[in-house]
């Protein structure tokens, strides 16, 4: 798995006196490991096209795909009950699938049209959904892990039992915001869950050439806030780990923190070459690691789906993707009255 | 159908590249996510995976072709079951020049957007009407804002005051006195010294519905925190297509206090009055500080409340009423005249009103306008002031450069330039850092002789 190609995975990476530690990865039956598999496919096929849109001049700016790292968004959403929230940086568009906003909605909005999530007006890296609880979408790192912060603190006031799933990178990992959140969160024992995605680059800075700490699942330590190192190729040991936080937080324990070890297999945006890091390290990852190749060979050696099964089920992500795209290559582009709104209310 | 694989653009900017290499050939099979081709930029060279799966039918552009321009067809893939054969006929007879399949937005309409005129517009109400024989009871300042939080916090159980000393301590400037007796701590929370943590915590709160008040030891802290402000809070309506927002209040006081030099000593009005998605709001008065206060715990949107520390302790009436709230984005005229426009806002009233009692003796009649709102900026009632007196001075504390009465004096000479009767001038601070000596530190300031010798200069006295 991929931690094994790094390092020793998780023993007990915690602060030794919470008594976290790394569970072992959950046990799917049939219908999960389906879901998961559709899932992360919608992500995948959908992050291929916004990439081959972006290529056709549909898309514009910055545009940061998603694939490679499907599982870690797929398993914490199976740990989800109604009315968590989510809030996450610029690398969003598989967050915002995970959570179920429509993929039309989010496609229209990469190609700026009125039918956006947005309606045109905030582009790859700020879509939100009150009604959906994904609250965006931030293109400023590290900004998102205050956030997310004050949504666990709405949810304490309000004694609600919910849990903010606040993701950042291992590059946001480094901005000084980022442990003045972690001090409140558990001074104030708020239910968020922090999942640094480490993808091993903050955009073309590897994280030994950034960090003195790599090891993430620490960066709590000085707050008292327990941290755990997850295979975050394997979606199965994303859901055990997400069950065991959400559990945790709404527990009334506090904080905890997440290192989801994953891979991003594109470049950090569409315009990045990607010259920092070899093939090879890229090959190995997609040929040995893969989240989906992984589902796809449990699935066929447990006999639960052949081969032909699957494909009917590529088949029907691609429809949906293909509609999406669609859809957002022809909706209308926002009308110009559309400058003057939304400004304040 | 085959599929055409076009020419991308691989950076926001990129219209054409070379391409160098193809890592595929004709006949080979390809799935979504291999490498088929690398492409040189003018920044770099990048590969290009494929999206679907098939068979690679044609190479229309063969490898080494420079100039190839975006959305140009690159090659052929014959999808599952087709003549692959067949599948690149009658494609790619002109490879390279192939037309730029520019995408056609649908409603690309080359009408420019609505001028700054159609700018939302709303209507902002006046002033409530005070009933006649309400008793009005001498008040500090302090004890406005406060009575405002409290009076908001009984009304509404979603409100609530953050930052630090608001609690325990009540205040280091003694503004939440008594709040955390009354609510608890679950509702006054006093935070660690850190502001750009609990600015973001503040916002994401509102995101979520909460009405955080947050509050600043001084605005000068805040800096710490202004990405918070103006990423988070005041441009996610926007960028949500107006789902979602910040109710929010950032209030503490701003400006030049006394005797504590330039980190601590500066006024913020110009940079936040500069931002879409914010309201900024800056009292004189008692009365207006709780009525105001009042309207922006209400309001949906981020208010930037910029209170003063040497107005804390200065005492104004405040109409006794259970519910004083005043209109953000109204301007007061503090006194009626017709000689002069004399606008301020904030401290910057104390040297307007001193001047005007002065000014009164040598027989020129002032008109005194509190902007009390920065933005939105009343310029209407500037206007038809000017309109009336053909003279404007605009006093304020901060910096010259750029400054709230810059573009009052802009628009005003827009909007009325033919009323007025002699140049706008504008009162500020120095364009200097604030020193720490006394004589040093007054000589920052404005001061009322400056106020004086500006009206005699516009009157011709």
């Amino acid at each position: 798995m991929a931690t094994a190609a790094r390092k020793a995975p998780a023993k007990s990476k915690s602060d030794g006196k919470s008594g976290v530690s790394a569970p072992k990865p959950a046990e799917f039956t049939k219908d999960e490991e389906l879901t998961a598999y559709r899932h992360m496919l919608l992500i995948r096929r959908f992050e291929e096209k916004a990439g081959q849109l972006y290529g056709m001049g549909f898309i514009g700016g910055f545009c940061h795909l998603y694939i490679g790292q499907e599982a870690v968004v797929t398993g914490m959403k199976m740990a989800l009950i109604q009315g968590d929230q989510m809030i996450t940086a610029y690398r969003d568009h598989g967050h915002m699938l995970a959570m179920e906003l429509s993929p039309r909605g989010v496609m229209a909005e990469l190609t700026g049209r009125r039918g956006g999530l947005s309606r045109g007006k905030g582009g790859s890296m700020h879509m939100f959904s009150k009604e959906k609880h994904f609250y965006g979408g931030h293109g400023i790192v590290g900004a998102q892990v205050s956030l997310g912060t004050g949504l666990a603190f709405a949810n304490r006031y309000r004694d609600n039992n919910n849990v903010s799933l606040t993701y950042f990178g291992d590059g946001a990992a480094n901005q000084g915001q980022v442990y003045e959140s972690f001090n409140m969160a558990s001074l104030w024992k708020l239910p968020v869950i922090y999942i640094i995605e480490n993808n091993r680059y903050a955009m073309g800075t590897s994280v030994s050439r950034s960090s003195a700490e790599t090891d993430f699942s620490h960066r709590g330590a000085s707050f008292k806030i327990p941290g755990i190192q997850v295979d975050g190729m394997d979606v199965r040991a994303v859901k055990a780990a997400g069950d065991l936080a959400t559990e945790w937080c709404r527990a009334g324990n506090g904080p905890l923190i997440l290192e989801m070890q994953t891979y991003r297999y594109r470049g950090h945006s569409m315009s990045d070459p990607a010259k920092y890091r070899s093939k090879e390290e890229v090959q190995k990852m997609r040929s040995e690691h893969d989240p989906i190749e992984q589902v796809k060979a449990r699935l066929i050696e447990k006999k639960w789906a052949t081969e032909d099964e699957l494909k009917t089920i590529d088949k029907e992500v691609r429809d949906v993707v293909a509609d999406a795209a669609e859809f957002a290559q022809n909706d209308a582009e926002p009308d110009p009255s559309e400058l003057w709104t939304d400004i304040v209310l | 159908m085959p599929i055409e694989i076009l020419m991308p653009a691989l950076s926001p900017t990129m219209e054409e590249g070379n391409l160098s290499k193809w890592l595929k050939n004709e006949g080979d099979k390809v799935v979504a996510g291999d490498v088929i081709a690398e492409i040189e930029t003018d920044k770099a060279t990048m590969e290009v995976e494929a999206v679907d799966e098939g068979t690679l039918a044609k190479i229309v552009v063969p490898a080494g072709t420079e100039g190839v321009k975006v959305n140009a067809v690159i090659a052929v893939l014959a999808v599952d079951g087709e003549d692959v054969d067949k599948a690149g006929e009658g494609i790619g007879e002109e490879p390279a020049k192939a037309e730029t399949a520019a995408p056609a937005p649908a409603a690309a309409k080359s009408e420019v957007a609505a001028p700054v005129a159609a700018a939302s517009k709303t209507e902002i109400a006046a002033d409530p009407d005070i009933p006649a024989g309400t008793e009005m009871v001498s008040t500090t300042v302090r004890e406005a804002l406060r009575d405002a939080m409290a009076e908001e916090m009984r009304r509404d159980g979603d409100v609530f005051v953050m930052g630090e000393e608001v609690a325990e301590y009540q205040g280091a400037y003694k503004i939440t006195q008594g709040l955390l007796q009354e609510f608890g701590p679950r509702r006054v929370v006093d935070t660690p010294i850190t502001e750009h943590g609990f600015a973001g915590v503040g916002v994401g709160a509102a995101m979520a519905g909460l009405k955080p008040i947050v509050e600043f030891m001084t605005f000068n802290f805040a800096m710490q925190a202004i990405d918070q402000i103006i990423n988070s809070a005041a441009k996610t309506l926007y960028m949500s297509g107006g789902q979602m927002g910040a109710p929010i209040v950032f209030r503490g006081p701003n400006g030049a206090a006394a005797r504590v030099a330039a980190q601590h000593s500066q006024c913020y009005a110009a940079w936040y009055s500069h931002i879409p998605g914010l309201k900024v709001v800056m009292p004189y008065t008692a009365a207006d500080a709780k009525g105001l206060l009042k309207a922006a715990i209400r309001d949906p949107n981020p208010v930037i409340f910029l209170e003063n520390e040497i107005l804390y302790g200065q005492s104004f009436d405040v109409p006794k009423l259970d519910d004083f709230v005043l209109p953000i984005g109204k301007a007061r005229i503090h006194k009626t005249g017709k000689d002069v426009t004399i606008v301020s806002f904030g401290i910057g009233m104390t040297y307007a009103v001193k001047a005007e009692a002065e000014l009164r003796g040598m027989g020129i009649d002032a008109e005194i306008i509190d902007l009390r709102t920065i933005r939105p900026l009343d310029l209407d009632t500037i206007i038809a002031s000017v309109k009336k007196t053909n003279r404007l001075i605009v006093v304020e504390e901060g910096y010259p450069q750029s400054s709230v009465g810059d573009h009052i004096a802009n628009q005003v000479s827009q909007r009325a330039f033919d009323f007025l009767d002699a140049p706008v001038i504008t009162i500020a601070g120095k364009d200097v850092p604030m020193p720490y000596a006394a004589n040093l530190e007054k000589l920052a300031l404005p001061n009322v002789g400056e106020v004086i010798e500006a009206v005699k200069a516009v009157t011709y006295r």
